[in-house]
């Protein structure tokens, strides 16, 4: 029950040693006509947790979670006090300097637009 | 005397089903792949994490519920037993184009948990944000701990 808090009192194992632990956020990504919008769930994270940074043609998420205060005696508990990281390769026809990200409800959402150069183009045909 | 099964000291507080998570994690990780998160069980849709806490004079439930609507959610208190339920919809109606990705739950959720002690239902407070549910739950009077005067005579 008290996984999180035993964490650090039972023996670490190697893996545990090497890096921090992070909550893989639940994603979807969908292929719009403009771009790919791509939904990841961080419950607790707020706009001032959020890092996304672009590197390399790899998007990547963190999500810390907002500070709680402490709620007394823990009676259950199942949440994973973990922050959220996730990496995502791009497809190369993103526009990486026109990236927009929103979060709403534990939810973020970003957009992400595709260059004008390989968007679909209507091209009308002359008489 | 009672049976309990056997323990490897190392283990002693976890259960064997936060190795599998944790297992499961480590896979997750190798593969940048996403299993159905562990809020997902395993015969129902979408199961959102629980947590119960007791401060002195107060039980507060707290629930990971990303991407509602306040008015999406219900709150219900029957004989110690409080439920939580809803349902989330898709925001996005279904556009032209490809899903590379659908990890999230959509669909109605429900849980309940019991409450460790008597609770005023008349002062339950439920507030909803950055997707966590927290419900505060004063308990009733009779459940407060009291300090109980000695007197010596």
């Amino acid at each position: 029950m008290n996984t999180t808090l035993n964490q650090t009192q039972s023996q670490p194992t190697a893996a545990q040693n090497r890096r921090v632990e992070y909550l893989t956020p639940l994603a979807n990504i969908l292929e719009t006509n403009d771009g790919y919008l791509l939904e990841a769930e961080m419950p607790g994270v707020n706009k001032d947790g959020l890092d996304i940074t672009v590197e390399n043609g790899e998007l990547t998420i963190v999500g810390h979670r907002a500070p709680v205060e402490n709620r007394g005696r823990e009676v259950y508990r199942e949440s994973r006090s973990f922050d959220y990281r996730r990496t995502f390769e791009l497809d190369p026809s993103i526009d990486t300097t026109k990236v927009t990200a929103k979060i709403d409800q534990g939810v973020l959402k970003l957009h992400l637009p595709k260059a004008e150069a390989v968007k679909p183009r209507k091209i009308s045909v002359h008489d | 005397m009672s049976l309990i099964r056997y323990q490897f000291p190392e283990l002693s507080n976890r259960s064997s089903f936060d190795h599998l998570n944790s297992l499961r994690d480590e896979m997750s990780r190798l593969f940048d792949f996403s299993w159905p998160s562990r809020d997902t069980g395993l015969f129902s849709g979408w199961s959102p994490s629980l947590d119960v806490w007791d401060d002195k004079d107060n039980l507060v439930v707290k629930a990971e519920l990303p991407g509602l609507k306040k008015d999406e959610i219900n709150l219900s208190l029957h004989e110690g037993v409080l439920t939580i339920s809803g349902e989330r919809k898709h925001e996005v109606e279904k556009k032209e184009g490809q899903s590379f990705r659908s990890e999230r739950y959509f669909g109605k959720f429900q849980r309940s948990v019991t409450l460790p002690t008597a609770v005023d239902a008349t002062k339950v407070n439920a507030s909803y944000k950055d997707g966590v549910l927290t419900v505060e739950l004063p308990k009733a009077e009779e459940a407060k701990p009291k300090q109980i005067a000695v007197n010596v005579s």
